[in-house]
């Protein structure tokens, strides 16, 4: 019964937390536009962007609710689900949730209120503190979860104490813990995949008015702001994988061998582009450049690169061929993002960046690709980690809960698979309603001015 | 942001730790241990009182029949019960943080009541939010009955979580529940659920006194004063209920008797309420209301301590604050991250208190 348990337990933690990363990583995107967007109303006092900031407003409630709602789950399933691994490592994931909680999600939601309801309660200024607030809030908020997943992928800056079911990690030095040797990389490259999430949203969204033919004016402004901020990212995200890829090979080689499906111990080490790993026989076969990774990772074309061989049957992932899929997946989706925003850029200096449908509806189109690229870069990093759970220290099979039996676990998965799935239709639902609706509802119009004008009308 | 201010004095303090004889260190006399079960339970009791009126709030939410009545009470909370939320997370966190043992153990053995939980949270986050969305009646009642619905199951499944921590629970040498889950589901837990379902129901409803107008107010404070009479009924028969057979809970107060204030301020709290009820003083009501919540939870940590999770099993596996705890440096840390981050979490979460004071006017952003 213990297999179904574990493997039940597993599902509903990816199938939980792979639903939770949906929003989260859209409303740090979107919160970062609209502190563009609602600074560059400040700056030039032209209501178009006032206008483009509070449409993007409601749809940042929309994805931050959902966001809140499953992150709630997130946080109680550690307890629930994998008693054994809160246990072992409360001492240090613990403090990180804690912190979590006290910084971000209380400045989050603190600011969150005035940010939705308060544009006619506080004057401008304050407003775009809040924004400002809310967006920091959420950047925080992914900063302390990735540094207790980077701590899992690559512990730092603590000491075992105890044995069997009473063992655990004990924090000795909390800035190593910190900034241990994964955290800063995997930071950078999780906030920016967030914000290519949001950019390309509003591409998305904008680009759509701008084929129809509505809203012209601010969408061609909005579709430009949107653009720098997914050109600059989709570069740098490159070099951030980079060096992800980098302390990768360092301290997990053996997730490297999976992500490249690299068996032996050769010189020189082929870099796939496209490929399919065949556990049984120990090969890829595929698109390769013969010494890629070699050179990628030594610069050098020679130089051999640890397989999986390497290591024990017990140590080694068991999901190779999805390891190798899913990193590859991404990385494809990263340099296709690289040259479609070069392209866009390239037409924007000829000034024919709006003149091209079909470009446009590729720009429609591809709001998913870095969803899917966050998506699948966590699995790489999730299921290229297994065996382990704490890398090197804890079993997966040994952090369950002991007490909870596989029918209860089936309850609760199928409970959460039926109220996602309705949470999941709804939000398109919503999402879709907003877009059809556009930023000039009529329900919107500010009735300052006039409210004004009677009062003077009146004195 | 005169809050702020308590910053420095707080780092201060958490500076001069000085060692104790366990290897823990002790702050102004009080070890690590039971300092951090003190900010656990506070912000836990910070969690109830502030949920504690959205929840109540919700729970009456059928009860009001026009549009106009149920969209006012639901503005009524909606912009700071996100905000109360967090306190839950906070809680959430600094158990896990402080008492791995207890956050593992509690968890993992009340599986199914924190999984219902679950569910009722995220029903109600998704009601309030797309109430409003669509204008058909059907879609406003569909959410109208999830909301409040999830919003009295919330209730009482604290209580119900509440009441099986009071009464413990068998527990093996791993400190692991031996129990059966279906046994959480009795009767006490469910008085103490019903408890808090009235309790609540109480508390939302001064709250609400404080945001409506005309005929709305009028109704919400006929409502108010059966709900004072529901939970008193109730708060008498689970004293009673505890003192006969839960007769280890008093323990905590033979040791130490003049603790006994505690329970005693709570009742002259609650025989307060009606009185200013009575003379319309609102905020005064709901301030001693707050009160009650406070010190009930208070003579809840007074029973329970240094337990946290009795063994009910007679094998002695209790979980304490010192075998469940956190080392000293971890617990060292946070507490340097409470004291710097409280302030700023209560800075501003008065600033947005302020912003909506007062009572609710609909406008275009409003639910
Ligand atoms: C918009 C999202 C996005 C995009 C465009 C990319 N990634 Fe990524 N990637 C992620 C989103 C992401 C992620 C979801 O944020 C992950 C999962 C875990 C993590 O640390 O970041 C990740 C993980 C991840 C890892 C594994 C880290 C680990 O195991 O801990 C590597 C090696 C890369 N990425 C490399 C790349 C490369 C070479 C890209 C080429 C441009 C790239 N990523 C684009
Ligand atoms: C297992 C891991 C995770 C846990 C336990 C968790 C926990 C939570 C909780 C409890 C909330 C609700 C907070 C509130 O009430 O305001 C939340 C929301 C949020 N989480 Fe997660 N989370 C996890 C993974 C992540 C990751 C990987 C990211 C980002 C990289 C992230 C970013 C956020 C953000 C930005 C929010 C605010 C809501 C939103 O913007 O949609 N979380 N999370
Ligand atoms: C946000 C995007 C994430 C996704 C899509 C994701 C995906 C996954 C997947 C697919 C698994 C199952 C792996 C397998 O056994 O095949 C898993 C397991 C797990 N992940 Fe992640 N993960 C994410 C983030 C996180 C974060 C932020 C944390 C903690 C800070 C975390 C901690 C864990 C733990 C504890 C498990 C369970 C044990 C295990 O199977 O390793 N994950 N995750």
């Amino acid at each position: 019964m213990d297999v179904d348990v574990e493997i039940l337990a597993r599902i509903q933690f990816a199938f939980t937390i792979a639903f939770h990363y949906i929003y989260p990583p859209l409303s740090i995107g979107l919160g970062l536009l609209m502190v563009i967007m609602e600074g560059l109303y400040l700056k030039t006092g032209n209501k178009i962007y006032e206008t483009m900031c509070r449409f993007w407003t409601k749809i940042f409630a929309l994805t931050f609710g959902i966001g809140v709602a499953t992150g709630i789950v997130m946080e109680f399933e550690f307890g629930t689900n994998w008693a054994t691994y809160s246990r072992y490592v409360g001492d240090i994931f613990g403090s990180a949730l804690a912190a979590e909680g006290i910084f971000a999600f209380a400045l989050e939601s603190g600011f969150l209120g005035i940010l939705l309801f308060g544009w006619n309660r506080v004057c401008s200024r304050v407003h775009f503190i809040a924004t400002l607030g809310v967006f920091l809030g959420s950047a925080f908020s992914a900063v302390w979860i990735t540094v207790a997943n980077s701590w899992q992928q690559t512990p730092a800056g603590y000491k075992i104490v105890g044995e069997g079911l009473q063992a655990k990690a004990e924090i000795v030095d909390f800035w190593a813990m910190v900034f241990n040797p994964s955290s800063i990389d995997r930071m950078l490259h999780v906030w920016i995949g967030a914000f290519l999430a949001g950019a390309f949203l509003v591409l998305s969204v904008h680009a759509y008015y701008l084929i129809r033919g509505r809203y012209v004016e601010l969408s061609q402004k909005a579709f430009k702001i949107a653009l720098v901020v997914a050109t600059v990212f989709s570069l740098s995200q490159l070099f951030t994988g980079h060096r992800s890829a980098e302390y990768v090979a360092e301290y997990q080689p053996a997730k490297l061998a999976a992500m490249e499906g690299h068996f032996d111990e050769e010189g020189p080490a082929d870099l796939y582009i496209l490929g399919w790993v065949d556990k049984e026989s120990q090969t890829t076969t595929g698109i390769s450049v013969p010494g890629g990774l070699g050179f990628l990772l030594e610069q050098d074309f020679d130089a051999p690169v640890t397989g999986l061989n390497a290591f024990p049957e017990e140590d080694r992932p068991g999901q190779v061929n999805a390891v190798f899929q899913f990193y590859h997946l991404m990385v494809a989706i990263g340099m296709t993002l690289i040259g479609l925003t070069l392209l866009a850029c390239f037409f924007w200096s000829r000034g024919t960046l709006f003149d091209r449908k079909w470009f446009l509806w590729i720009f429609v189109w591809a709001v998913a690709l870095p969803q899917m690229a966050n998506q699948f870069g966590w699995f790489s990093a999730e299921m290229g980690r297994q065996p382990w759970v704490v890398y090197g220290h804890l079993r997966t099979s040994d952090a369950l809960s002991q007490v909870v039996t596989a029918n209860q676990v089936l309850f609760s998965l199928i409970g959460f698979s039926i109220i996602y799935l309705l949470l999941a239709a709804l939000f398109f639902y919503i999402l879709n309603k907003k877009i059809k609706k556009g930023p000039y509802d009529e329900s919107d119009v500010d009735d300052r001015p006039l409210q004004e004008g009677i009062a003077e009308a009146i004195t | 942001m005169k809050y702020l201010l308590l910053l420095p004095l707080a780092l201060l303090l958490t500076a001069c730790g000085t060692d104790g004889p366990d290897g823990y260190s002790t702050l102004a006399g009080i070890d690590y241990q039971t300092l951090w079960f003190l900010v656990v339970g506070a912000v836990f009791t910070g969690y109830a009182i502030l949920d504690g009126f959205d929840l109540g709030a919700g729970a009456w939410h059928l009860f009001f029949r026009k549009e106009e009545s149920r969209r006012i009470a639901l503005n009524a909370v909606g912009p700071v019960w996100d905000g109360n939320e967090v306190w839950l997370v906070i809680g959430g966190g600094t158990l896990f943080a402080g008492f791995p043992m207890v956050y593992a153990t509690l968890f993992s053995a009340m599986y199914v009541p924190f999984m219902l939980f679950l569910f009722a949270l995220i029903f109600r986050a998704v009601s309030i939010e797309f109430r409003g969305k669509e204008p058909m009646q059907w879609w406003r009642n569909m959410w109208d009955v999830s909301y409040s619905v999830s919003s009295a199951l919330l209730a009482v499944l604290l209580g119900v979580v509440l009441g099986n921590v009071l009464q413990g629970m068998p527990l093996d040498a791993n400190y692991e529940h031996s129990g059966d889950w279906l046994a959480f589901f009795n009767p006490y837990a469910f008085l103490v659920g019903l408890t808090s379902l009235a309790l609540f129901m109480m508390h939302g409803a001064i709250y609400l006194t404080m945001k409506t107008e005309g005929r709305l107010f009028a109704k919400v404070n006929r409502l108010l004063q059966r709900s004072i009479i529901a939970f008193v009924i109730l708060f008498v028969l689970l004293t009673f209920y505890t003192l006969l057979y839960i007769p280890h809970l008093s323990d905590g107060f033979k040791a130490r008797p003049w603790l006994f204030i505690v329970p005693v301020l709570a009742v002259m709290a609650i025989a307060n309420i009606p009185r200013l009820v009575t003379k319309q003083k609102y905020l005064s009501a709901f301030i001693f209301s707050a009160i009650t919540v406070g010190l009930l939870l208070i003579t809840v940590a007074i029973e329970l301590y240094p337990t946290i999770i009795i063994d009910s099993s007679g094998r002695g596996n209790d979980i304490t604050v010192y075998n469940g705890v956190a080392s000293n440096k971890s617990l060292g840390i946070m507490l340097v991250f409470v004291a710097v981050g409280v302030p700023l979490v209560i800075s501003y979460t008065v600033f947005v208190y302020k912003t909506f004071w007062g009572k609710v006017r609909l406008d275009e952003h409003s639910y």
